[in-house]
């Protein structure tokens, strides 16, 4: 019988796990890091139109140890690479990564035979969450990256899916 | 603020540190890297390092066909797009001697004005962001947007155009476009009369920027700093008057020139430039000539040999493209004279001296592109 009382200890864990989970998920704090010009569309999505901040991911931070999400908005050059590896591994645990633009995923325009400089893909430094495409994603895209890192936390979707027209 | 030859008495190795800004620093506006000896508050010695975000522009221009390095103009500065488009353009159809229908021309200038206007605006929010004023930017954002809508609705993107093509351009624009940009006018002329009273008038701003980072025309001249900061500088040089090209000359507009020299002085002319270039739009729509919007190019480019050059005024100060042919599909070279290089060049010399916050005050006021001096 004994057994039974832990167990119903260990579901209520679980619960607090949730409802950390779902702080942590409305109130992303995202590392200001702008490389390139994908950074330019990050700011425009704390901007007025956009406004990021109705999803609670608005609090840009310039110091890794007080972000938790870092967004690579740009180009990864083989020289910027080991200062971006520095930032990720300063930020303090619970990260996430989203690689927002071509760039951030696969080296995006700048790959060709015979390159030299590009990183083709920060998944090659450290682990990414959430892959925005485009160059440059618009605004909404990286809302709906934001939000789609929510879903990874909380496990299930909060706002509604916008279908696009067919 | 005190004068650079009062420098050499603080320059005791053993009372000076490094500081290094960058690059992840957000008062670097990307990822330049400035090594900074102090001693104490002031500057004794700023080395910028550059290189985070070489893209290779240069290299992969030799790669590819003409047609095919179009995209990449837009991505070198991305927030005057259209500007290094048109200079692209320009030098190829130099080379071919690709006659340019008139119409095309007039739109070319419509949303390169209009592109300059939302480059500046970036620009001031960013600037006003480093000297600690969040709400500019809420504001300019707002006006931005609206340039925004507009120039999707014509080209397809928001930020990394690429519009125009050799001979003309992909696009005509419609009455809706049109419409949209004089409605755009009639409201952002009030807006740049609040945005003076908001800001421009402040007396905490002003403070800030009077007499702070001077750059004298001579020094402008030495490392060829060319846009704002010359005019700034009090030298009225500007390609759209200078080396006019495309339909430019057929407006009447003023290049606005402040003698002060000082970060001020800068600020001072972007924001009227705006003024002008909403000048410049509007004449532009009133006497848009109709036709077509695409000349006759032939399929397969292949431009005759020689050396081609072509200056545009970026946001940022005179950008030139200069390719190369030798009868081949491919460029032999494709050079790029950036003006964020050169306006970078002179911030060593100019900031000999300066408290450090004035140091970045005047790092702002020169509007660097980190892509554009990396390329
Ligand atoms: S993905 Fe495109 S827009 Fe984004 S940084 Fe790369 S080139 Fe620029």
């Amino acid at each position: 019988m004994e057994a039974l009382v832990d167990t119903s200890q260990i579901v209520k864990f679980a619960k607090l796990d949730d409802l950390l989970a779902l702080s942590r998920a409305n109130s992303l704090w995202p590392l200001t890091f702008g490389l390139a010009c994908c950074a330019i569309e990050m700011m425009a999505a704390g901007g007025p139109r956009f406004d990021i901040s109705r999803f609670g991911a608005e609090v840009f931070r310039p110091s890794p140890r007080q972000a938790d999400v870092m967004i690579v908005a740009g180009t990864v050059n083989k020289k910027i690479a080991p200062a971006v590896r520095t930032l990720y591994d300063q930020m303090l645990e619970p990260k996430w990564v989203i690689a927002m633009g071509n760039c951030a995923i696969s080296g995006g325009p700048f790959v060709f035979p015979g390159q030299y400089a590009v990183v083709e893909g920060v998944d090659q430094l450290f682990p990414v969450d959430v892959y925005i495409p485009g160059c440059p994603p618009r605004p909404e895209a990286l809302i709906e990256g934001i939000l789609a890192l929510e879903q990874k936390l909380t496990g299930k979707r909060r706002w509604p899916v916008v279908k696009p027209p067919q | 603020m005190i004068a650079s030859n009062d420098i050499p008495s603080r320059t005791n190795p053993q009372e000076t540190f490094v500081l290094n800004l960058g690059p992840q620093h957000p008062a670097t506006h990307g990822v330049l890297r400035i090594k900074m000896t102090m001693n104490g508050e002031y500057v004794i010695r700023a080395e910028p390092v550059i290189g985070y975000i070489h893209r290779m522009h240069e290299k992969m221009g030799e790669n590819r066909t003409w047609a095919q390095f179009l995209p990449n103009t837009g991505r070198i500065d991305y927030l005057s797009a259209l500007h290094y488009n048109h200079a692209f353009v320009g030098a190829v159809e130099r080379a071919a001697q690709i006659e340019v229908p008139r119409r095309a021309e007039y739109i070319r200038v419509i949303t390169s004005e209009l592109n300059r206007i939302s480059s500046h605006l970036v620009w001031w929010s960013a600037f006003l962001l480093d000297l600690g004023g969040l709400t500019p930017l809420l504001y300019a954002f707002d006006d931005r947007e609206k340039i925004l809508d507009l120039l999707e609705g014509v080209t397809g993107s928001r930020l990394t155009y690429c519009y125009f093509r050799f001979g003309g351009l992909c696009n005509d624009i419609d009455d809706e476009f049109i419409q949209g940009t004089r409605t755009f006018i009639a409201q952002m002329r009030p807006r740049l009369k609040m945005y003076r009273e908001l800001v421009t008038d402040n007396i905490i701003l002003r403070k800030r920027l009077e007499g702070i980072g001077p750059i004298s025309a001579e020094m402008c001249r030495k490392y060829g700093a060319t846009g704002p900061v010359i005019r700034g500088s009090g030298v009225a040089y500007d390609v759209r008057k200078s080396e006019p090209y495309s339909v430019y000359p057929e407006f009447a507009f003023e290049i606005p020139v402040f003698p002060e020299s000082d970060s001020m002085a800068r600020y001072l002319v972007r924001m009227e430039e705006m003024a002008q270039s909403l000048r410049i739009i509007e004449q532009a729509l009133g006497k848009l000539p109709p036709g077509p919007v695409m000349g006759k190019v032939p399929r397969v480019l292949k431009l005759p040999p020689g050396d081609y050059c072509y200056a545009v005024e970026a946001a940022r100060g005179r950008f030139l493209v200069r390719t190369v042919s030798d009868h081949k599909e491919f460029p032999y070279r494709v050079k790029l004279r950036t003006p964020s290089f050169s306006n970078l060049s002179l911030y060593e010399e100019a900031c000999k001296g300066m408290m450090l916050p004035d140091a970045l005050a005047l790092l702002g006021s020169l509007d660097l592109v980190i892509p554009d001096i990396d390329r």
